[in-house]
């Protein structure tokens, strides 16, 4: 049952429908040719005339700055780590898609975009998806020909697998470290143009604010983090390439410096962020083991394969999973979803975990956990058979928490891993502010409400090789636009707002550190923006953020100076970010009163608990306008012309 | 390195082969040294001539060896990051994971075998610097040289010195011509191969002095 | 479990910098060894101090950010990046001394943070396969025999951390340049460039400040991703190849 009411207009207000005015329209498969025909093209000789901003090195922003700089534009490519090899993309491990049809399965360019389309819980462009479906199979040529060293069979060719839940082995893969394989293809590739001049590589610099002149996004102010130099760097078009936003949860599978801030500062200058409250929860990963978690590790959801989950059936039954007798588990899984058992979606599974722990029924330390138990596995295949499949991961869980899940039940709990949420973009991943790109993660385009296994990887690489490469090319083409100066007012009012946020944080030297606010509003997002969302929990949740950031802004602690490397200045200036994203995911997730994708609404169930949509009410894209305390909501209506909206069902 | 590494170390083994005709008595020793070797390669080489290239080549490669590392030695100084005359100012690990005693001392083990080569050849130029006596007979001359106690004693510092040089020395040469395949330092079989040449060489070349001094071989 | 740390403060790169002791009371045996840091850096922070600045970010070894020397062995007693060492490795009452990666190559910005920028320039000299996007063939229409794909995949693990460099006696960085060139070089695709490739990344790795190897394969014992040794004897058969070509 969806409520009648709209308890979220207390929070925002709504402004006029928008629509993506790049996609062409004819058939689905002629769409992306037609766009780039129509494309106006840039001159070679020309090319070294015009500059491009790429912000973040990841699979995206590092294969874009390589493309476009191999092109002859002007690159210049920016990372706050010490090095754009280390972007995060380099921790995904399990493949990459690609409709390639090499097992002779039946796999098709129109296979992977249904699929695509329907995991994506019908939230995604049809348009957009089919293209990220026809240039995957570039990618993988593309990736073969840099050297990366996919698995191979016997003859030499390459070899696939089938990957989170799909009928047909399309998934290409290097062990388990495909993503780390794939950027450092992607980093090479930028090297090589860094060493031909072409790209100029910012390592350690963040992006704190966007420059917009006269309606075009023309350049960023960035904060050299060794110095503390706020520098400017203007260009004719800026791309982000920034990732995700996981770490509003403070705890998630994303790396430790992952942050909203470029995109934030970009959605404060106009930009509309799109589906904020679309974040993948990950069931197979690591339980938190104390207070001083900093991090969750995934684990391969392959583990689901063999593993059986379950939970003692008695709540707060603190045995030793070794002396729970059979009939006193309870493979919850397996009862409620006898057809799929343990290898429900992940949103179902991460939630029936949720249940079991909200029951008081979970195991380990503080009871945020559940048993992922191998015994029978190992009973019926013997322990060398286990040990060939998953030894690599059991390996790592033994080293993390001293276990030895050969001889107990590994513990998992669910954890944040993705967001497909970002800003949002048409058709030529241009942002509604002209001159600003958006790639990869950062933008909200392709896996509609849920993404699929292996898909992260592909859309990274698609944007970022092949898409904008193309796209940019039209916008740049009316270029070079007029230089700006250093004076240029809107130069100096960026520059003048990023000094004012330094020394603001610096100043207010308070009493509690960066990270205490920011574990707490980590709690306040997972508790109540988290597996399951419920108008009461999410008002409340916007009122006690509201507060929280407040008090940052009075009493938060941050030590040293501007001037040197300050990891503590870094960090609440992300956290600052975080605040304001985390409420405005809590006001989308209040408007959408319907369960879709990875966002499941209580108040949105059928009559046995399962995921409701509503496509008559919320078949739209929320592209959220900066209002301040009340953002305005724009919705861009989807439409379904060849994938039939169906409801998902596993029972 | 690897190369002027590789011709002494062959070097060695021929007056290895040498040295042990001692065993053979004073004519069999005296004849090799005074006969067989000034004529080799006789007639094609003048009387002699094969020994002056040896020298020359032996000459070179010590010198090029020392060259390579004096300039490796400042070169790695540079490299390894000191801060206030140390690398890492802990006292746990000096010696780092794996690291083995040869390897550690590599320059250190050359520096002792340079002054000993020295030594050496001063010893056994013809009646200069001949401890114990002087012969015409160089057999002679080794059996005076090695019944005193100290000059065997600094034969044996010079030759474990080799021993210890060699047995990583060896292994790097052939790693720095690219001939290993071994994925660890420790797993390689030439590193099995290295120590059995080096505990040759240096059981070997003491085996005389040993003779002299504890058995009485020779008087 | 109590502990007492003794830890390299340089305020940054023109600072002598020293050591300095800290003790950290209850400290879980489930703490990975940078969490252990977060929670010396809170204290610090509370009481005024400034944080302890150290380089991380994925946290789950695979990024290469991370990496200090402790108690003389580059990442620490396990063989694994410093993320992934927990301090159930530590007896209660350990004094762990943590310094920064020694080189010159990787001069140090801040306490345990160093510049391995040598290494992206390294890459640049030829650490890659020239191949400009649009340009690539059907991906099966090169066949590589598993057994070098394998191999190739082995090298291709390097993570760039450094720690082969911070473990090398000799401040070497031959390791992370040679399991380059074993990635590429058992490759089909990387055979064109295969010489000019050894003799840049070689010349850059000289010129950079790294030390020469002396084959010790201390950089081996100390890889958190095991590349393997004869990766160097690879390099080094390629080089002499490429030398006697007249390449250089």
């Amino acid at each position: 049952m969806s409520t009648t009411t709209n308890a979220s207009e207390q929070f925002h207000s709504v402004g006029v429908d928008i629509a993506d005015a790049k996609a062409p329209k004819g058939p689905i498969e002629q769409r992306w040719d037609s766009r780039k025909f129509n494309a106006k093209l840039v001159n070679p000789a020309n090319r070294r005339k015009l500059s491009v901003i790429i912000v973040g090195t990841g699979l995206a922003g590092a294969s874009a700055a390589a493309t476009l700089g191999e092109a002859g534009y002007h690159v210049k490519s920016f990372c706050y780590q010490d090095s754009p090899r280390r972007a995060h993309s380099i921790a995904a491990q399990g493949g990459i898609n690609a409709a390639k049809n090499y097992r002779n399965d039946g796999d098709s360019v129109y296979r992977l975009f249904y699929d695509t389309v329907k995991g994506g819980d019908f939230r995604a462009r049809e348009s957009n998806v089919y293209r990220l479906a026809q240039v995957s199979v570039n990618i993988i040529d593309q990736c073969v020909a840099q050297g990366v060293p996919f698995a191979r069979e016997y003859g030499g060719l390459l070899d696939n697998r089938s990957f989170g839940g799909v009928q047909v082995s399309r998934t290409f893969y290097a062990r388990g470290q495909t993503g780390q394989q794939l950027l450092i293809g992607a980093y090479q590739a930028l090297e090589r143009q860094i060493g031909a001049g072409t790209v100029e590589m910012n390592t350690r610099h963040e992006m704190l604010e966007l420059i917009m002149v006269d309606d075009r996004a023309r350049g960023i102010i960035v904060r050299d983090m060794v110095t503390g130099e706020i520098e400017t760097h203007t260009a004719d078009a800026v791309v982000l390439a920034t990732g995700g936003y996981g770490n509003v949860f403070f705890l998630s599978t994303n790396a430790m410096g992952s942050n909203i801030t470029a995109p934030w500062r970009a959605h404060r200058k106009g930009a509309y962020f799109a589906n904020p409250c679309y974040t993948q929860i990950h069931p197979t990963c690591i339980p938190v083991s104390g207070d001083y978690q900093s991090k969750l590790t995934l684990m391969s959801e392959s583990l689901r394969n063999d593993g059986r989950i379950w939970v003692p059936k008695v709540a707060g039954d603190d045995r030793l999973p070794s002396d729970i007798p059979e009939d006193e588990r309870d493979y919850y899984l397996e009862r409620i979803y006898p057809s799929f058992g343990n290898l429900v979606p992940r949103d179902i599974a991460s939630r029936a975990a949720k249940y079991q722990c909200d029951a008081g029924k979970g195991v380990g330390p503080g009871g945020l956990g559940v048993y992922l138990d191998f015994a029978e596995a190992i009973e019926r295949l013997g322990r060398p058979a286990v040990e060939a499949k998953y030894g690599n991961l059991f390996d790592m869980y033994a080293q993390i928490t001293g276990e030895n899940p050969y001889e107990q039940p590994m513990r998992i709990y669910p954890a944040v891993h993705y967001t497909m949420g970002g800003l949002w973009v048409d058709y030529d991943l241009q942002s509604n502010l002209t001159g600003l790109f958006v790639a990869g993660e950062a933008n909200f385009s392709e896996h509609g409400a849920n993404r699929l296994g292996a898909s992260a990887l592909m859309q990274g690489l698609a944007d970022g090789y092949f898409v904008l490469p193309n796209t940019i090319a039209d916008y740049l083409a009316s270029g070079p636009y007029e230089k700006i100066a250093d004076d240029h007012p809107a130069v100096l009012e960026a520059r003048a707002a990023v000094e004012e946020r330094v020394h603001k944080l610096l100043s207010i030297n308070g009493t509690r550190t960066v990270d205490s606010f920011h574990k707490e509003l980590g709690q306040i997002m997972w508790e109540y923006c988290g597996m399951e969302r419920s108008e009461e929990g999410l008002i409340k949740a916007i009122g006690m953020i509201r507060e929280l950031k407040a008090e940052f802004w009075s009493n938060v602690k941050v030590t040293g100076v501007n001037e040197e490397l300050n990891q503590t200045l870094e960090r609440a200036n992300r956290v600052g970010d975080f605040f304001e994203l985390g409420e405005l995911m809590c006001i989308d997730a209040l408007n959408r009163r319907e369960s879709c994708g990875g966002h499941f609404r209580a108040e949105s169930q059928t009559e046995d608990g399962e995921a409701l949509r509503h496509d008559d009410e919320f078949a739209y894209v929320s592209a959220w306008e900066f209002g301040g305390d009340t953002p305005v909501l724009h919705k861009e209506p989807l439409e379904y012309e060849y994938v039939e909206m169906k409801a998902r069902s596993y029972k | 390195m690897a190369v002027s590494g590789l011709i002494m170390l062959g070097y060695l083994l021929v007056h290895m082969y040498g040295n042990l005709k001692f065993f053979q008595g004073r004519e069999k020793f005296d004849g090799y040294l005074h006969e067989t070797l000034p004529h080799m390669f006789y007639p094609y080489l003048p009387e002699g001539g094969a020994l002056w290239i040896i020298r020359v080549l032996l000459i070179l490669a010590l010198v090029v060896h020392a060259y390579a590392a004096s300039t490796l030695w400042r070169r790695n100084k540079a490299a390894a990051g000191y801060v206030g005359g140390k690398r890492y100012h802990t006292t746990q690990h000096k010696t780092g994971n794996q690291r083995s005693y040869s390897s550690f001392k590599m320059l250190w083990g050359g520096v002792i075998l340079f002054l000993f080569i020295i030594g050496h050849v001063a010893q056994m130029m013809p009646n200069w610097l001949s401890p114990g006596g002087a012969s015409d007979s160089k057999y002679d001359r080794v059996v005076n040289g090695f019944e005193l106690w100290w000059v065997v004693l600094l034969y044996t510092i010079g030759l474990v010195a080799v021993g210890f040089h060699l047995a990583h020395g060896f292994w790097s040469a052939l790693t720095t011509l690219g001939q290993n395949r071994s994925s660890t330092r420790r797993g390689s079989r030439w590193t099995l191969i290295s120590i059995a040449l080096a505990t040759l060489i240096t059981v070997g070349f003491i085996s005389v002095p040993f003779a002299v001094l504890f058995f009485g071989a020779g008087s | 479990m109590n502990i007492t740390l003794r830890v390299w403060r340089q305020k940054n790169a023109d600072d002598k910098g020293k050591m300095v002791t800290y003790g950290l009371e209850d400290v879980s045996t489930d703490m990975s060894f940078l969490e252990m840091l977060d929670v010396l850096n809170e204290q610090l922070t509370l009481s005024g101090d400034e944080p302890i600045a150290f380089d991380h970010d994925c946290r789950e070894g695979i990024c290469g950010s991370c990496g200090v020397v402790i108690n003389g062995l580059a990442h620490g007693p396990q063989v694994s990046t410093t993320c992934q060492l927990h301090m159930r490795s530590f007896e209660d009452g350990a004094v762990i001394d943590v310094e920064p990666w020694r080189a010159g190559a990787f001069p140090v910005v801040k306490d345990l943070v160093v510049d391995r920028g040598s290494f992206d320039r390294i890459i640049q000299a030829g650490g890659f396969i020239s191949a400009p996007t649009g340009s690539a063939p059907e991906a099966n229409n090169l066949p590589v025999p598993k057994k070098d794909a394998d191999h190739a995949f082995e090298s291709a693990a390097c993570i760039g951390c450094g720690a082969c460099v911070a473990a090398c006696p000799n401040g070497s960085g031959m390791l992370f340049t040679a399991a380059k060139i074993t990635h590429l070089g058992l490759l089909p695709q990387g055979q064109p460039e295969r010489d000019s490739r050894v003799i840049g990344m070689v010349e850059q790795h000289d010129h950079e400040g790294f030390g020469g190897c002396t084959n010790i394969g201390e950089c081996t014992a100390a890889c958190p991703k095991g590349i393997p040794l004869d990766t160097i004897s690879r390099l080094n058969r390629d080089l002499l190849g490429a030398l006697a070509k007249g390449k250089a």
